[in-house]
């Protein structure tokens, strides 16, 4: 079987190419990222593109969401414009592998943060702090007498392949000795396009992802969401492992915004604050956050006034929340577990010291 | 006196050729050196592929395929359950492709062949009929077809108690039930089941290739000779008698070598099964992509188990076009 032999000999080239694109070697402190994206000009960044509130596409042909700023945020602190992005939308099948390949620099895509995911022997993903901490839940239609999820016995359940929410669901079910049938499609759009047509009782996705989509349902108030959660989804952005330098400043970019909350700088008075640091050298700890002095900035391998360039790009992390998701917004969620942590809430900056 | 060129043309054909003259070395050199090459440029690939798979830390292993998946498949004809390994979630997906594969191939060559042959018919609705199905099936992407045949046709269908009910079979937005059927908290059960997301690629999968089959059968048909015909109709034979005892096995010759690549097509498009919801090889792989991680592993089986159902239909195909070969004896 010369054919097979041959064929044989293809195959571990075919699979090469396809990955000639993460060719490279780590160049000590530099950062071959953070390199690239300064000679390019631009950050590219993964997104959903279909999720309001989240990333989405709107009527002018812009991008925004919560996901979105978090992109740009990056892009202002790394470049000095939060406009100079790139994005690229992914469904949750393909995220990962072109996190992996290099096709896009930062995934900000309501992903969520878990132990196979950020494990080296499983994605091999580094995990920048959690932008939203979900939970995943089930959306059944207004009239249809599902109360919990015991009523979902032998019924067809939509969800998205490759997401968190298809284990969960399998998980709980199984819990609860319930079966049930998962009709599993490629991208939102159909999950819930089949949902839309009655093909399944239920969909299950991440709370807030379920909120958001149902803004852009025929009739909204027709379809509601069940009190159980099924598990933890702690969204956050991730970048490759392999850049250690690349994935410190994702990191604390994101902690930025929510730092700049708790010091109550916000994207209209981030000048004034500038001015009074500037002003005023008794004012370390802010002087050291803004960067009027320190090297914050340089430990990174950013610009020393990267906080500033964020917070003027996008706001801080509250006002992020609430224009997206938020009480400004159409999926006007509660803060809830996104709350300050003096208030509350799990949203914590590691001190900037 | 000979002339003085012809010593030195004799001094010359004593003397060896030069080396760059040799027409029996110089093909082994060239082929030498194009293979060495081809080699190179493999092992520069392969070695780039081990180095960044090392750098990532996720050179090829295959334990994690006795894991527990922890997903489960909407229809599956063996046995499973979120449970077994991830290589049982394969072979089930692999099950269900070739299952999709198998009644493709069945329904898209009778399909073909009835549309090819009605080019042929006297009838001319029926010439013109099979001429629009094929022009119109052949020039719309397949992905559109099935996400059409999914969304537009069977997700259209009644639910519930509302669904088409006949002893015996019910047809409902979830699917065909047949045997015995009963609706069960507003959910339908049934000796028999296909769902409507089988239903749909299938269709789709049929339709499209039937199309391509009718204009291969359409041309094989054509091949035949017109004396054919003619001597057929002189012995008194009918039209469908001629077709079917005389023009067909002549035709087979040429179609069955392209009918191959039409049921490899068939086979390959059955991955698109995803868009409509159908949980076949390609699916399962994706989902368990995503739980592992292992990206390079999950590829390599994807690739060998389509090539592998392709070879196999290839081999089928071949051994089928040498027995309707003309033999001469």
């Amino acid at each position: 079987m010369t054919l097979m032999r041959r064929l044989a000999a293809v195959l571990p080239l075919v699979a090469s190419l396809t990955l000639l694109g993460c060719a490279g070697e780590d160049g000590g402190i530099q950062s071959q990222k953070l390199a690239m994206i300064s000679s390019r000009g631009k950050l590219i960044c993964g997104v959903d593109g279909k999720l309001p509130g989240f990333s989405y596409v709107g009527a002018d042909g812009r991008y925004s969401g919560l996901d979105v700023d978090v992109c740009k945020a990056t892009a202002a602190a790394v470049l000095g414009d939060p406009a100079k992005v790139d994005y690229r939308d992914l469904n949750s099948s393909e995220r990962f592998a072109a996190l992996a390949s290099g096709e896009v620099d930062l995934l900000s895509r309501n992903t969520t943060y878990t132990l196979s995911r950020d494990a080296a022997g499983g994605n091999g993903l580094s995990f920048a702090p959690t932008v939203f901490y979900d939970g995943q839940g089930v959306m059944v239609p207004a009239g249809s007498g599902v109360a919990n999820l015991k009523d979902l016995a032998g019924k067809p359940i939509c969800v998205e392949s490759g997401t968190t929410t298809e284990l969960n669901l399998a998980d709980r079910m199984r819990e609860l000795n319930t079966p049930y049938t998962p009709l599993k499609f490629q991208t939102g759009d159909q999950t819930y396009a089949a949902y839309l047509e009655g093909r399944c009782v239920a969909v299950t996705s991440d709370r807030s992802q379920l909120a958001g989509k149902r803004t852009g349902f025929p009739d909204p108030a027709a379809h509601i969401l069940l009190p159980d959660v099924l598990s933890k989804e702690p969204l956050s952005p991730a970048t490759v492992n392999a850049d250690p330098v690349w994935s410190d400043a994702v990191r604390w970019v994101v902690y930025s915004l929510m730092q700049a909350e708790e010091l109550g700088i916000t994207q209209a008075n981030v000048a004034a604050k500038v001015a009074e640091a500037r002003a005023n050298p008794n004012q370390a700890d802010l002087r050291r956050f803004l960067g009027v002095e320190g090297d914050f900035g340089k430990q990174l391998g950013l610009p020393a006034d990267f906080v500033v360039q964020a917070v003027k790009a996008v706001g801080n992390y509250g006002e992020v929340f609430e224009r997206n998701v938020g009480s400004a917004s159409k999926l006007k969620l509660e803060r809830g577990l996104n709350r300050q942590w003096k208030d509350g809430g799990l949203i914590y900056s590691p001190p900037f010291r | 006196m000979t002339p003085s060129l012809r010593p030195q043309a004799a001094a010359d054909a004593a003397a060896p050729l030069p080396w760059w003259r040799n027409r029996r070395l110089i093909p082994w050199l060239a082929q030498g050196l194009v293979g060495l090459l081809v080699l190179v440029v493999v092992a520069f690939l392969v070695g780039n592929l081990v180095r960044n798979l090392t750098a990532a830390g996720l050179l090829l292993s295959w334990g994690w395929l006795d894991n527990p998946s922890g997903f489960d498949i909407a229809e599956t004809l063996l046995p499973y359950n979120a449970g077994l390994p991830y290589w049982r979630a394969l072979l089930a997906g692999l099950v269900n492709t070739l299952r999709v594969v198998i009644a493709g191939l069945v329904g898209a060559t009778v399909l073909g062949t009835l549309a090819g042959t009605a080019a042929f018919s006297s009838n001319g609705l029926l010439r013109r009929l099979a001429r629009i199905y094929v022009e119109v099936v052949r020039n719309i992407p397949l992905l559109l077809q099935l996400v059409f045949w999914y969304f537009v046709v069977f997700l259209q269908l009644p639910n519930g108690d509302a669904a088409l009910q006949l002893p015996g079979l019910v047809l409902a937005k979830s699917g065909l039930y047949l045997g015995h059927t009963e609706l069960v908290n507003g959910v339908w059960q049934g000796s028999l089941r296909f769902t409507v997301e089988f239903g749909a690629l299938l269709t789709g999968l049929v339709v499209y290739t039937g199309a391509f089959i009718a204009e291969v059968v359409r041309g094989g048909v054509a091949a035949v000779p017109a004396g054919q015909w003619e001597a057929a109709r002189s012995l008194g034979l009918s039209k469908v008698q001629t077709l079917r005892r005389i023009v067909l096995p002549q035709a087979l010759r040429v179609i069955v070598p392209a009918l191959n690549s039409q049921y490899i097509s068939l086979a390959k498009n059955s991955s698109l099964a995803v868009a409509c919801g159908y949980t076949d090889l390609y699916s399962v792989a994706e989902t368990t992509l995503n739980q592992t991680g292992r990206a390079v592993e999950v590829v390599l089986i994807l690739l060998a188990a389509y090539l592998v159902i392709d070879l196999l239909i290839s081999a089928l195909m071949n051994g089928l076009n040498s027995c309707v070969q003309l033999k001469e004896r």
